[in-house]
């Protein structure tokens, strides 16, 4: 700007402090109205002019080289367009850019039943499904891999012929501080070996995408996508266009769950028939192929050994953790390598725990692709630590509540695995939860078939790190204000159902001083908005909130310079507030908003500011330390009452009591709904929900099909199948947080599953160790008890697998620097086998290898 | 596949539409399809979900599996007849109030389902409600404030004052921690 304006600094004649006005309030969410009234637009309710449509056909077998395909009648059907193959799609693709692994469609094998083979557009959607019916495609059978065990049997043949191992995707070992001297100086060791079964997200809308191709070779794709930044980027990869030709928008989503943010087939391919018919081209999937695209949990085994410590107060403390955990991936890389870290990662951040390692594999099957669902990757472990846990109560006579209060990890400190701890509200959580449901005076006291269960959880609130190596901001957020007083926002954020519009909304109408009717959004479009990452890993309130803070304290300093200067009061005095910018001292002296900005726009120019986020660098520094950070953690801890009907197993849940470490709710209602919701999904995954699969008899093709391919198959609760929830919000500002806020979406579900079965051995004295729990396996576990077995019912034990050479990391109490003291850049797996080819014994491994397991004695050595 | 048309006058939210479709095609297709009334939404199209009801008749019925072909004459109504002129209908304005409706796709089944529930029993227990809306699915809320929400409408549509209680928005307030 051309001339100096005055310079009144805010420190001159600060205004006071003020209570937010909008933060922290019920406020109806921004997009409510148009969610009632049927007019919010999802992809599918979208339709162009000169509009076709595309169908998938879908590989039939699990595992196969694809000899020829057919169009011959295809190209007969009356309104067929044209075709794509795996031919058209040279190039490939994947959300990581390790595990580029996908094409769009397959060009020379197929890898799961679901795997797409052909895509078919025609004029009308029942003419694209006949063509994609009569597409002959003939496959030769390669053997398959339906679990990890087979995987690690079966080297030969390769599903990818990239990985650490045969079919054996990733292999981790990582070594945190002296683990054995942790067990060696333990009171007493305790062992388990756990299960937790695959399951999907099943968002209500199926996957829908539009592309519409524009002037000059661009193309726009409108897709249900909680990751448009990562979809604009797969397909600028697998078109080869540049990245300005192509536009992402992601409409709102009918749900997403972390199963909407890999880059998919179908969205790729509708943008390539596009390109190739001119003419927008829309796909939605049936809700088969939304089960067959799946990405949903992990199945995994685990195995965990804690050595505990009683101390002289009655305290139990933990003198070091391994757990071990294998991965059952499915057929491509998707977010997998993500996936097995977390499985290891967030053990530390909720009790304190010294040395800790962690072995995880990931191993290709012939199955839909597993990947990130609330909780990626953690609710497994978790679920795993507190069942161990509480029999590490009963063990040690502890009341479980007062076993983690007394081993709480510490706020403000630096875990074994170098995860930065700030905030931490689990020990207010579990007091709230105990004190709420009686649980100190009615647990181990219900009468038969009845019981408590407690559990705990923790979660990111965003991961530290972007999917891809960037030094960029991981969200932006743009202001742009006129003179009719309406504020604009711009953000690359998706809205899935979360409510991340409303908090984008509330936070510059806050700071802004006007009410959310002034505010207009543009989201989630690769064009208009600035990057933000997506709708993953719970990370949008925390990190477009930070960014939208930003963007609207630079719009209202602008603002206040402005009026500071035509009304002469210094601008630090000014309170935005009501619609109004007045005097903080003389309330009476002031503008309206609009005319506030008039002045400011006449005084500047054209108005609008930006606002960025990049989350703080993490301590840790060795090979694998990117998962797992995150600038907070959210904590949750449940109580969970059932009665169980010892005759036949079945039980039921009869009341949840769950509290969550909010740090501070941008808007409670939208929190509520979120912490009842991970509660539902946690049941869920605890009462019913599994992706299982079953194997066709040979002469049916021995494929590995989808035992619940529909939603009638795969049990999800119904209304009728939800107890009742009481929940407390546990709020203690979090410095990292917009206002203090920290995530709601994925924490809440993580102790559920854990305090049903915790819950179960209250009522009925036996142990599942597994999820989900179904009626049959307490009646075996009963059964066992009464012919005097172990009362319990889950896995035998864990698999033989070369973990190969453990990364050692010493931790911050032994003075580590956060590095590995042996990284090595290729690992050194392949001479990890023995020469006739058997996985070797770690022990084995170690010794022949000679790394010598860490000790204390490193910390004198530094 | 077959090439059959049918042409017909449906009854959609008080209004006569003429419309030609394919005669297999669902009420759900000519819906959405034919008179641009996406508002209906479909989560598997094969009377699984519930996310398509709409009322035939003042009846939920899955319009998935319905044949338009057999809706001459029938008054059907579609989440977009719900409000009355600019003013949400009183389901309408608690679900959006107590975020009822997050993502919002299950939503339109749920509240013609409810509307034709509070039809026949004005003051349903939180029971009925529940058994009532069995039949639709929900992934994202939990089901709980879908209850609290047609609970309060009722209220509101038998003229009663008064707003839910705070714990609806706020949780319960958190009980003091007796420390043994
Ligand atoms: S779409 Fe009709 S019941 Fe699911
Ligand atoms: S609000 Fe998303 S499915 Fe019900």
């Amino acid at each position: 700007m051309a001339e100096p304006i005055r310079k009144i600094t805010p420190e001159e004649d600060p205004a006071p402090e003020r209570e937010p006005r909008l933060i922290g309030k019920p406020f109806r969410r921004v997009d409510g109205r148009a969610k009632v009234t049927g007019a919010t637009r999802f992809a599918d309710d979208l339709s162009f002019p000169r509009m076709c449509w595309v169908r998938l056909v879908r590989s039939t077998v699990p595992h196969a080289v694809i000899r020829s395909i057919d169009l011959g009648e295809a190209e007969k059907v009356p309104g067929v367009l044209g075709f794509l193959t795996g031919k058209d799609f040279p190039i490939p693709f994947g959300i990581l850019p390790v595990s580029q692994d996908e094409h769009a469609l397959c060009p020379d094998k197929v890898r799961f039943v679901g795997d797409p083979v052909v895509a078919v557009a025609a004029t009308t959607e029942d003419a694209a499904y006949e063509a994609a019916w009569k597409v002959k495609v003939d496959y030769e059978p390669l053997p398959t891999i339906g679990s990890v065990q087979e995987a690690l049997d079966t080297p030969e043949p390769r599903i990818h012929d990239y990985g650490d191992e045969g079919n054996l995707h990733k292999v981790v070992s990582m070594t945190f501080g002296a683990v054995e001297e942790g067990f060696a100086a333990a009171d007493e060791i305790f062992e388990d070996t756990i299960w937790y079964e695959g399951n999907t997200h099943l968002p209500m809308e199926q996957h829908s995408a539009v592309a519409v191709p524009e002037d000059d070779d661009r193309v726009t794709l409108w897709s249900s996508s909680q990751t448009p930044h990562y979809v604009h980027r797969a397909l600028t990869k697998v078109l080869g266009l540049p990245a300005s030709r192509i536009r992402v928008v992601a409409c709102s989503n009918g749900g997403g769950f972390g199963g909407k943010s890999d880059p998919f087939n179908h969205e790729i391919v509708v943008a390539k028939m596009a390109l190739k018919l001119g003419r927008p081209v829309k796909i939605t999937l049936t809700r088969e192929e939304v089960f067959l695209c799946h990405r949903g949990r992990h199945p995994v085994l685990m195995s965990v050994k804690t050595g505990i410590k009683r101390e002289s107060d009655g305290r139990v403390s933990i003198t070091a953790q391994r757990l071990q955990t294998a991965l059952d991936g499915g057929a491509y890389g998707s977010y997998g390598v993500a996936s097995t870290y977390y499985t290891g990662a967030l053990q530390t951040v909720t009790y304190k725990m010294p040395a800790y390692e962690f072995q995880g594999v990931r191993a290709f099957t012939n199955k839909p692709p597993c990947g990130p669902k609330r909780g990626h990757g953690t609710p497994q472990p978790r679920f795993a630590f507190e069942v161990h846990l509480d029999k590490i109560a009963a063990k040690t006579g502890l009341n479980p509540a007062d076993l983690r209060l007394g081993m709480l990890a510490e706020p403000d400190t630096v875990t074994a695995n170098w995860l930065r701890v700030g905030t931490m509200g689990l020990g207010k959580c579990i007091e709230a939860v105990v004190a709420g449901s009686g649980f100190r005076e009615r647990w181990g006291k219900l009468p038969p078939g009845r019981g408590l269960g407690l559990a705990c959880g923790s979660y990111l609130c965003g991961a530290g790190l972007p999917i891809y190596w960037n030094h960029m901001p991981q969200s932006g957020v743009m202001i742009k204000l006129d003179r009719s007083g309406g504020v604009a926002v711009f953000c690359g954020q998706a809205e899935i159902g979360q409510g991340s519009d409303s908090v984008l909304a509330a936070i510059v109408a806050e700071i802004l001083g006007v009410s959310l009717s002034d505010i207009r959004l543009c989201v989630a479009d690769t064009d208009l908005t600035p990057v933000d990452l997506g709708s993953y890993s719970s990370r949008v309130t925390l990190m477009m909130g930070n960014a939208a803070v930003q963007a609207a304290e630079r719009a209202r300093e602008q603002i206040a310079q402005a009026v500071g200067q035509q009304l002469e009061i210094p601008s630090g005095r000014l309170v935005f507030a009501d619609g109004r910018v007045f005097d903080a001292t003389d309330p009476d002296t002031g503008l309206s908003f609009q005319d506030a900005v008039i002045a400011t726009e006449a005084r500047f120019g054209t108005l609008a500011t930006t606002g960025s986020y990049i989350p703080p660098r993490s301590p840790g520094k060795y090979r694998g330390a990117g998962v797992g950070p995150s600038p907070a953690y959210s904590y949750s801890a449940a109580v969970i009452e059932v009665e169980v009907d010892p005759a036949t197993g079945l039980w039921n849940p009869l009341h949840v009591w769950i509290a969550h470490d909010i740090g501070k709710s941008i808007n409670p209602v939208l929190v509520m709904g979120q912490v009842e919701g991970g509660v539902y999904m946690g049941l869920g995954e605890v009462m019913m929900e599994e992706s299982a699969f079953r194997r066709l008899p040979r002469h049916l093709s021995n494929a590995l099909v989808h035992k619940f391919p529909s939603m009638l198959e795969y049990k999800s609760p119904s209304f009728a199948d939800m107890p009742p929830v009481t929940t407390y919000l546990i709020e203690d500002p979090d410095p990292q947080g917009p206002f203090g806020a920290k995530e709601v979406g994925q924490g809440p579900l993580l102790p559920v599953m854990p305090a049903v079965a915790n819950a179960i051995y209250d009522a009925v004295g036996v142990r599942i160790d597994q999820s989900p729990i179904h009626p049959h396996m307490v009646l075996k576990a009963l059964q066992a008890k009464a012919k005097g077995d172990e009362a319990r019912f889950g896995p035998k034990a864990f698999p033989e697998v070369d973990f190969g050479e453990t990364l050692l990391v010493p931790t911050p109490a032994q003075g580590g620097d956060g590095k590995a003291i042996n990284d090595f850049k290729d690992k050194l797996r392949s001479g990890m086998r023995s020469a006739s080819g058997t996985m070797m014994s770690r022990e084995e491994a170690l010794r022949n290898k000679k790394v010598s397991v860490l000790t204390t004695e490193l910390k004198g050595a530094r | 596949m077959s090439d059959d048309l049918t042409t017909l006058r449906l009854r959609v939210n008080g209004e006569t539409r003429a419309v030609v479709f394919p005669t297999h095609h669902t009420l759900l297709e000519v819906l959405r399809e034919e008179l641009a009334l996406t508002g209906t939404k479909h989560g598997c199209e094969l009377g699984e979900c519930g996310a398509c009801a709409v009322l035939v008749d003042g009846r939920p019925v899955l319009s998935c599996l319905a044949l338009a072909a057999e809706m001459e004459g029938r008054e059907i109504e579609t989440v977009e007849g719900l409000q009355i002129g600019n003013e949400l209908h009183p389901l309408q304005a608690t679900f959006a109030d107590l975020n009822a409706a997050q993502c919002g796709y299950c939503t339109p089944g749920i509240l013609m389902t409810a509307k034709a529930l509070l039809a026949e029993n004005p003051r349903p227990s939180g029971d009925e409600i529940r058994e009532a809306l069995a039949g639709n699915l929900c992934r994202c809320t939990g089901y709980h404030k879908i209850v609290e929400a047609v609970d309060w409408a009722a209220a509101r549509m038998r003229g009663e004052e008064g707003t839910p209680p705070a714990e609806v928005f706020y949780g319960s307030p958190v009980p003091d921690a007796p420390r043994v």
